[in-house]
């Protein structure tokens, strides 16, 4: 486990030393942009729509009988952008694009490829992780700004059909305006961005260190997987003890 | 062709008291020999010998756990070794990037280091593929449209991108037909009389260790048991190396009667 995380903290550091390579390489950054945004971006806007929805009509009921419906919005914009949006996005993006990464780079090094790429002087850090680490830094973030308008959004609708909670459109996006700031987007992001190199990090070292064949490439994936979501929870709770300061921050 | 014949002088390796463990097992233990400069010399043994892991070495994908490989004067080990000798190796699954065309493949090495330019890299891709008679209609195609045969040609022009000084293949005609085989055994010898380079080959082929081989190692469990020429290999009596050369397969009477 300790030997793991040191492997993994060499990783980062020799991927964070090779980054002024990545202008260099940007069209393996874009290719790998671009297979994160087509694989994950319908998927996570589906989930937040539906986890806006069901955070809506968890709660809008319980703070409609108390007459506080009308500040529904605010409730369901803070928990997305500071919690849900993150940490779902993290999760779902660990089981879809860390478990491929783990899987492409452990074949490779089942299928001597990596070997290769060394006798080739090529390294396989610069040419195959950090790619893959920039490209999920920059989407995780641009997905948790999907997922938070699509989470809004399903909150919305929730709450203006729900006969329970009958709040209207414009009062749930009035009072969301005034309750969510610029620093409650910056939080999740910030989370977001630090759950990306995690995800990139962990699915990478755990690809590039299978052993024992296709076998090992499941216990790769799976251990990816695995690790990724206990350090996005971990570091979850973390990172929200450190961020507490940005909470008052800039207002829209 | 641009290559021309003997474009690169082979190197010479040298090996001194080579030793490796994996866990509590020693799968080298103190090798010694040398590898003269533009030979063709083929490793052989029993599998699990250690054959794969000393070539391995030779490449600097493994540190020994204690001696030296020499690869000219310096050592396999050395900082940058790889940088001033030209060495390159031909696995036993070929190590195409699956993701990336023949064409890329073989170009590899001189686009990620930015050696040439787009066009020259095209010329010198088809050159290489030319070399091991596979023609540009296979550039455009990923390494899983081709056969295993193809694979291992591929495998070797990306080899011959460096024009290498050191060449090596690990159990080059493992998992190809007969016909196939022989066509790959010619193409290393073939290439070796006209580049020059040192050629290092792993195997447990018989037919193509003592087709193309100026000398033979025998490994036995990380022990060099016989190095020779095929024929001092074949003149050796060693109880292992015996039963290796004459085991075949012979249907006993009580199979037939089955």
């Amino acid at each position: 486990m300790f030997q793991n995380l040191g492997e993994m903290l060499m990783l980062l550091g020799a991927t964070l030393r090779a980054l002024p390579r990545v202008w260099r390489d940007r069209r393996k950054v874009g290719e790998q942009l671009f297979d994160i945004g087509n694989a994950s971006l319908f998927m996570a806007c589906t989930l937040s729509l539906f986890i806006g929805g069901v955070l809506a009509l968890q709660t809008g009921p319980v703070l409609s009988e108390r007459g506080l419906g009308s500040s529904l919005g605010g409730l369901v914009a803070l928990g997305l952008c500071k919690e849900l949006a993150p940490v779902m996005m993290a999760v779902l993006i660990a089981g879809r694009i860390g478990s491929a990464m783990a899987a492409e780079l452990g074949s490779m090094r089942v299928y001597q490829e990596i070997d290769a790429l060394r006798t080739l002087n090529i390294n396989p850090i610069h040419y195959l992780v950090v790619p893959r680490v920039i490209a999920i830094s920059i989407a995780l973030p641009c997905l948790v700004v999907f997922a938070n308008l699509t989470g809004w959004l399903g909150g919305a609708v929730v709450a203006s059909m729900n006969d329970r909670i009958g709040v209207s459109w414009n009062a749930y996006f009035g009072n969301l305006r005034q309750v969510v700031e610029f620093s409650d987007l910056a939080n999740g992001m910030i989370k977001s961005f630090v759950f990306a190199v995690v995800i990139g990090v962990v699915s990478c070292h755990q690809g590039l260190t299978t052993l024992g064949g296709p076998r090992g490439v499941g216990r790769s994936v799976t251990k990816a997987v695995v690790n990724s979501i206990v350090f996005i929870l971990v570091l979850d709770y973390v990172l929200t003890r450190l961020l507490l300061p940005l909470d008052k921050g800039w207002r829209f | 062709m641009t290559m021309p014949p003997n474009s690169s002088n082979g190197i010479p390796v040298s090996i001194r008291s080579l030793r490796k463990s994996f866990g509590h097992q020693e799968v080298l233990k103190g090798l010694e020999f040398e590898i003269r400069s533009g030979e063709v010399f083929v490793l052989m043994g029993p599998s699990g010998s250690g054959k794969s892991v000393f070539l391995r070495h030779l490449i600097g994908l493994e540190s020994p756990d204690s001696g030296e490989i020499r690869i000219g004067n310096e050592l396999a080990t050395a900082e940058g070794v790889g940088d001033r000798f030209r060495l390159a190796m031909v696995f036993q699954s070929g190590g195409l990037l699956n993701s990336l065309t023949v064409a890329e493949n073989v170009g590899l090495m001189l686009t990620e280091h930015r050696l040439k330019s787009p066009d020259e890299i095209q010329k010198i891709v088809a050159d290489r593929l030319a070399l091991v008679r596979l023609g540009p209609e296979v550039a455009g195609k990923l390494p899983s449209e081709l056969s295993g045969g193809m694979r291992k040609r591929v495998a070797i022009a990306r080899a011959l991108v460096s024009d290498p000084q050191l060449i090596l293949y690990d159990e080059p005609t493992s998992e190809l037909d007969p016909m196939v085989a022989l066509t790959i055994g010619r193409e290393i010898l073939k290439l070796n009389r006209r580049t020059g380079a040192t050629s290092v080959v792993v195997t447990h082929d018989r037919d193509l260790a003592f087709g193309i081989a100026d000398r033979i190692a025998f490994l036995v469990n990380g022990h060099l048991v016989a190095i020779g020429t095929p024929d001092e290999i074949r003149a050796m009596r060693h109880p292992v190396l015996e039963e290796f050369l004459a085991a075949d397969f012979k249907r006993s009477t009580d199979d037939d009667s089955r």
